[in-house]
């Protein structure tokens, strides 16, 4: 038996398990995401995907779909606070899209076009990252990092690898590589 | 070699120690990241070399796990770690002052460690001293009621390496300064009697512990010792102590009914991570009556079938931590924990205690469970809630120090009795920590539905300007409402009451709470993380006259976005002390709205102190002249 939920009124079906994104994307709607991504275990916490469920805000890449719901996604409001959110991934880090390599092939810079983002809004906070260049084949640029852990669940969950994790707290959260220097060279990590 | 220089042999040694009292269990990793620690002052790279070949743990998580917590170093902090409680009453009490004398009687910069690797300054957050702070700890002890005599002992003592176990015990003292007592701290009660009286309460026949599932689901519900437990839970209308105000009984019922997937087990986890700013009545508890705690888990364990019971100790209880563990021993020579304690058949249940390490979300129950299974303490994604899938993945509750407290008395005198005392709404009594501009700071019990103004008076608070009540997560009352009652139909509280006189400036309250949740924030989710850094800023700039009525805006608008947006309560609450003070406190704010437009949180003069401090000059000369006149 198939069930549906509606998102900004259209019917959407899914199947039992299924989260909310899931569906959504089945049905070839976009919800903004940054943490989320189809292959990996849903993680929940850039909160880009964050809809109205019956009223309450909830991220909809761990929220499962169930029959009934009344879902929210593209409305000024939600959009307003997606906005917000992309903006504090901007000056948490160093983000200085025209001096990118990746811009143009950058999901933060993508999403923040998407939501029509014109400026940072709030002020840099310019930490300092130095990036890691140990390693003859791979950079690890940290001031692009916005903790997304998708690097740490694909190493962890399917390459089984472990050769990324999250430490430290709070505004101080960041990324760290499987070594004892804490450099990616002395791991030997190696492309492919 | 220097004061934090071990052979890495001997912390090879030290670790293998540890981890095989811990039976090669990677759940124990913070335990045994905090022993390590106990033995090396901090957590040295060969440690974690040996904890990866011990453990069977990749190191990056051994790493993230340390670095979570606040009390774990993986740098040397000296052999002395001293750390000066931040909370607003110990800024009330002088903490400042007495934090620079100790830096400069050891010639130490806060924060720093000293050249020679002795010993270093630092903050943390309310150590729940607040009824005799100032207060601080020395490797994780508490000491309480700082003078400036102490501190000058405490500098010599360092200064001469004595060690911490030779110095004066006296420090080392902490008071209960119960000033009022009801049900709870006056509790007439001989350890393993509530079990008995809940067993004697259910019918005659029907007595085995529902741990002997299959056994009891033959049985109506309701019958049988635990049912009849349960009942009587429900029947007091007992609700969480620890600020929400869960039903108690209802979060038990669920546990009790979950599935129970093979191999698996039932646990009862007591929240002792008080880390709520201004809170210290689970450390009295703890202190004065642990055995009605721990009766009180094993009635719950009893009523839902579990086997295995934590309790998660903050890392600021630390000093209590021996003498609960000798209760814990006690009780299992006198059969109250166990197998069949009290002769009752299939009642198997022990106490294990795990201590914390200096982060305040892990008072949040599933950040808690995570916590106790050895990773960094995030909340978890809920639904599935903890009581069908929490420890492990296995039914848990977890419920406040004071709420098993309560619940050993049900099981004792009855879910009626009970029901009986308090309020329609709120049954019972709550345990308040109150602290602040009053003259008699400590501990009163009072039955629910007190008002704020009875407090007061019974406390010997004057001139009285402001009340936060639950700490900063809870809520500011100012004097029009000192009328308001305690209790889950009027003020909630998780028992905290910081008392705020007219001389207090309630901006410069507000400001220290912000910094707590900045400085305790998970950093999971964005919103929470950036966040309270923002929010920080704007507090910060008001603080140092940038701001304008641009900044209260800006203030309203993160709110509101932590509230939608954040993963947890942390976030939710987050802006509550500001937007309190601002509605009821207005004018410390608009003392500092020196600006019409807005102007920006930059401040070249500022930005200069660094080079001030280089130079050792604080002239004229060296400070420029700010065009909107800030603080220069």
């Amino acid at each position: 038996m198939s069930y549906t939920f509606t998102l900004d009124g259209k019917v959407i079906p899914f199947a039992d398990g299924q989260t909310i994104i899931q569906a959504a994307s089945a049905a070839g709607v976009f919800i903004p995401h940054l943490c989320y991504h189809p292959e990996f275990k849903p993680h929940g916490s850039c909160k880009l995907c964050t809809v109205r469920v019956n009223g309450r805000h909830t991220a909809s890449c761990t929220m499962r779909a169930s029959a009934g719901m009344v879902v929210e996604s593209e409305t000024e409001e939600i959009n307003a606070e997606r906005r917000a959110l992309t903006q504090m991934l901007f000056v948490e880090g160093n983000h200085f899209c025209p001096s990118c390599e990746q811009s143009g092939n950058c999901q933060l810079q993508a999403t923040a076009y998407h939501l029509g983002m014109m400026s940072p809004h709030y002020d840099h906070f310019f930490p300092n990252r130095p990036v890691d260049a140990s390693h003859p084949e791979v950079l690890l640029e940290f001031n692009r990092c916005i903790l997304c852990s998708l690097c740490v669940r694909a190493s962890r969950d399917v390459d089984g690898k472990n050769v990324f994790a999250l430490s430290g707290r709070g505004i101080k959260t960041h990324l760290i590589v499987n070594a004892k220097s804490g450099a990616a060279g002395r791991y030997g990590l190696r492309a492919g | 070699m220097g004061f934090n220089e071990m052979h890495a042999e001997a912390v090879a040694g030290v670790v293998d120690r540890v981890i095989n009292r811990y039976k090669r269990d990677p759940t124990c990793m913070l335990q045994i990241l905090r022993e390590v620690q106990e033995s090396c002052d901090w957590i040295p790279p060969e440690a974690i070399d040996r904890m990866q070949a011990m453990l069977g743990v990749p190191r990056t998580k051994i790493e993230g796990v340390a670095g979570f917590y606040s009390f774990i170093y993986t740098e040397p902090r000296g052999k002395y770690r001293v750390l000066f409680s931040d909370n607003i009453t110990d800024r009330m009490q002088g903490n400042r002052a007495m934090m620079e004398r100790l830096c400069n009687n050891l010639w130490v910069e806060r924060g720093k460690v000293s050249e020679d690797g002795l010993v270093s300054v630092g903050k943390t957050a309310c150590t729940g001293l607040c009824d005799q702070g100032p207060g601080m700890m020395v490797n994780n002890y508490a000491i309480g009621g700082m003078s400036e005599q102490r501190i000058d002992e405490i500098a010599e003592l360092i200064r001469n390496k004595v060690p911490l176990a030779e110095w004066p015990p006296a420090y080392f003292k902490i008071e209960d300064n119960i000033r009022r007592a009801d049900i709870l701290l006056n509790a007439d009660f001989k350890p393993g009697e509530a079990l008995l009286a809940a067993r004697a309460r259910a019918p005659s026949d029907g007595l085995n512990a529902s741990n002997m599932r299959s056994w009891r689901e033959g049985l109506p519900s309701g019958i049988g010792g635990p049912g009849a437990t349960l009942d009587e839970i429900k029947r007091s209308g007992l609700r969480g102590r620890g600020g929400a105000g869960f039903t108690t009984g209802l979060k038990w019922e669920a546990c009790r009914n979950a599935q129970l997937k093979a191999g698996h087990q039932r646990i009862v986890v007591c929240n002792a991570d008080e880390g709520e700013p201004g809170t210290f009545k689970d450390r009295v508890l703890l202190s004065k009556c642990p055995d009605l705690v721990f009766e009180g888990m094993t009635v719950a364990a009893y009523a839902i079938g579990a086997t295995r019971g934590f309790v998660y100790l903050r890392g600021e209880y630390r000093y209590l931590l021996d003498h609960l563990n000798a209760v814990l021993a006690h009780r299992r020579r006198e059969n109250l924990l166990g197998k069949d304690i009290c002769g009752l058949p299939g009642a198997d249940f022990d106490i294990e205690i795990h201590v914390g390490a200096g982060a305040y979300v892990c008072g949040e129950e599933s950040a808690l469970i995570e916590s106790l299974e050895g990773k960094r303490g995030t909340p978890r994604n809920r639904p599935p809630f903890p009581v069908t899938n929490g420890y492990l993945d296995q039914p848990t509750i977890v419920n406040n120090v004071e709420t098993f407290a309560a619940a050993a008395m049900i099981a004792l005198n009855g879910g009626e009795w009970y029901a009986g005392i308090g309020t329609k709404h709120s049954s019972g009594t709550k345990i308040l920590s109150v602290s602040g501009d009053c003259a008699r700071p400590g501990i009163y019990e009072y039955p629910f539905g007190i008002s704020i103004r009875q407090v007061l008076e019974d406390c010997g608070a004057t001139d009285t300007q402001a009340v936060q009540v639950s700490g900063p997560s809870g809520v500011c009352v100012d004097a029009s409402e000192f009328d308001r009652i305690i209790g889950f139909e009027d003020i909630p509280t998780a028992g905290a009451f910081t008392i705020f006189n007219k001389t207090r400036d309630m901006f410069e309250v507000a400001r220290n709470y912000v910094h707590f949740f900045q400085h305790e924030s998970c950093g999971f989710c964005t919103p929470c993380r950036v966040g309270t850094s923002l929010l920080k800023n704007l507090m910060d700039k008001l603080h140092y006259g940038s701001g304008s009525p641009y900044d209260f805006a800006e203030i309203e608008k993160l709110n509101q976005l932590l509230q939608s947006m954040s993963h947890c309560g942390l976030g939710h609450t987050a802006c509550n002390p500001v937007l309190d003070t601002i509605a009821k406190f207005r004018p410390y704010y608009e003392k500092r709205m020196m600006q019409q437009d807005f102007t920006p949180a930059f401040d070249l003069d500022r930005e200069l102190s660094a080079a001030r401090q280089m130079t050792g000059r604080d002239d004229a000369g060296a400070h420029l002249v700010t065009e909107h006149g800030g603080q220069a």
